[in-house]
């Protein structure tokens, strides 16, 4: 090392001082998430009729590797249908706490109907707390549970620490 | 000359004002080396950050106090005392403004005829509590990293005493006051060439006295273990950071008023503002300011050296160059000025 060297690795220091640093202030600044990150799940609908893309099938809950994902399916009412297929599912429930959130549900599914979304803040303090049943993975429910509990004893909008574009699976999915 | 009470009223403010400033270099270096690393450095704790360093005492102090069954209790105890005693004692003999110039009090402690060899004294003491910290504690890992603390005083030492000599030399005094009033760049040209020589050692040699990157060996922080601090936790950890700090403090102090005229003013601003140069405190602080600042900056910047290689660095270089500075000086005063 010369002295050479000392004195321009001071230099770059010295310039470094002046830049603005790279750190987000999260929470009071949003996380910018790159589209491909894979947070917490989304149940889709069908956009334009508002029917279930999940069809009950429990593929995803055979790829799931920590066994996290439940599934119990039932007929389709022909007058009033839930799903777009024969079968809905009655229940779906992912165990957020087994999730290792690989996204083999989500390359399982036939129907892309479970997709990994970029929410990520699910800390919450008990362990039913993170069983996420339907009402909480359908598209539209913005939020971890504890941040939805929270906002509501608040009375105020949820909150999330999240600025990103969603990718195209995540149809109908708004981060705003 | 100030009434005994005066003075023992001066260093309880001194020792105030340095653990202040300890408490708060903490923040402002945790800070500069987070901007110079693209981060903001702490700002959670009060706007800016600014009570980070109350709350670091708080977690300090609640801290375990983990006193090692095997370890020497006495000298266990003691060692933390010992540096931050000493490193507060050897701030005393540093002038900060002219004589009678504080609310008509003079700006030093004491006013010692050897106050050089005086701080150089206390701050080698203050190491003796690194020595037997790392003893007292009976482990292998404190030992060892004593013992780096050892190598590296036993290197660093001669190269300070040496670039030191060439000030004494010109200013004929061993006196901070008079090394001040002396002013050693207004000296014959020919003796600029030794004296920045010597500024330099000087100033790498202070690094290494403080135990600053690239000379942190005693602590290495980053990937060893703590050395000499492995086995010290709570308030007597904090009393090893303190004094680590405060001879921070100290070495930037001294290195100002060796070499850069101490509590002095540039002359010309004295046409702005009459008087301003001789202005007590403001001078020294500012000096002292920049010093630090540049310590900071060497440690956002160096690696750390190896072992041989300080061993190398004290004894090869300095040592010789600092010799060779002192010796040119001789020569220049005897034959030349
Ligand atoms: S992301 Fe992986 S672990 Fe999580 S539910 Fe889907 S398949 Fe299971
Ligand atoms: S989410 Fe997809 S894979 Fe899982 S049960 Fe529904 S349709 Fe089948």
């Amino acid at each position: 090392m010369s002295v050479l060297d000392i004195a321009k690795g001071m230099g770059v220091t010295l310039g470094h001082l002046f830049k603005k640093p790279v750190t987000v202030l999260y929470p009071e600044e949003k996380v910018d998430i790159k589209p491909r990150f894979r947070g917490r799940h989304h149940l889709l609908k069908h956009p334009d009729s508002d029917l279930e893309k999940c069809i009950g099938c429990s593929l995803c809950a055979a790829a799931c590797p920590a066994y996290a994902i439940y599934v119990e399916a039932e007929e389709n009412d022909p007058n009033d249908p839930t799903s777009a297929g024969e079968r809905y599912a009655k229940i779906y429930e992912i165990n957020m706490l087994r999730c290792i959130f690989c996204g083999l549900c989500e390359e399982a599914c036939p129907t892309g109907a479970i997709v990994l979304g970029h929410e990520f803040e699910l800390a919450d303090f008990r362990y039913q707390d993170f069983i996420y049943g339907k009402d909480e993975l359908m598209v539209g429910v913005k939020g971890s549970k504890w941040q939805r509990r929270e906002a509501a004893k608040k009375n105020k909008e949820v909150n999330i620490g999240v600025k990103s574009v969603p990718r195209k699976e995540l149809e109908g999915v708004n981060y705003d | 000359m100030d009434p005994w009470y005066i003075t023992l009223i001066k260093a309880f403010l001194v020792s105030i004002a340095l653990l202040g400033g300890f408490a708060y270099l903490t923040l402002i270096q945790r800070k500069l080396l987070g901007r110079m690393q693209h981060r903001y450095g702490p700002n959670r704790v009060g706007p800016f950050g600014l009570l980070q360093p109350i709350a670091d005492a708080i977690k300090a102090i609640f801290k375990e106090d983990i006193v090692v069954t095997a370890a020497d209790k006495f000298v266990y105890y003691l060692a933390p005392f010992l540096s931050i005693s000493f490193a507060l004692v050897a701030f005393g003999a540093i002038p900060a403004g002219p004589a009678n110039s504080l609310f008509g009090f003079d700006p030093w402690v004491m006013d010692l005829d050897i106050g050089l060899l005086y701080v150089f004294a206390a701050t080698s003491i203050g190491v003796y509590g690194i020595f037997l910290g790392g003893w007292a504690s009976n482990n292998k890992y404190s030992l060892l990293g004593s013992l780096r603390s050892a190598a590296q005083m036993i290197s660093y030492e001669l190269g300070l005493g040496l670039s030191a000599l060439t000030v004494i030399l010109i200013t004929g005094s061993l006196n901070f006051r008079e090394i001040v009033d002396f002013n050693v760049w207004g000296m014959h040209p020919l003796l600029w060439i030794p004296l920045i020589i010597a500024f330099i050692t000087y100033f790498i040699s202070s690094t290494a006295e403080i135990n600053n990157t690239p000379f942190d060996l005693p602590e290495a922080e980053q990937e060893l273990v703590a050395g000499y601090l492995t086995e010290y936790s709570s308030i007597k950890w904090a009393l090893y950071m303190m004094a680590e700090y405060v001879n921070l403090f100290t070495a930037a102090a001294v290195l100002s008023s060796l070499f850069l005229g101490g509590w002095r003013g540039p002359a010309f601003l004295d046409q702005v503002i009459p008087g301003i140069s001789q202005w007590p405190l403001i001078w020294l602080l500012l000096k002292m300011a920049m010093i630090v600042f540049t310590f900071i900056w060497l440690q956002a910047t160096l690696p750390r050296f190896r072992y041989d290689q300080v061993m190398r660095i004290g004894w090869i270089w300095l040592f010789e160059i600092a010799l060779f500075a002192a010796l040119l000086t001789a020569a220049l005063i005897a034959f030349v000025v």
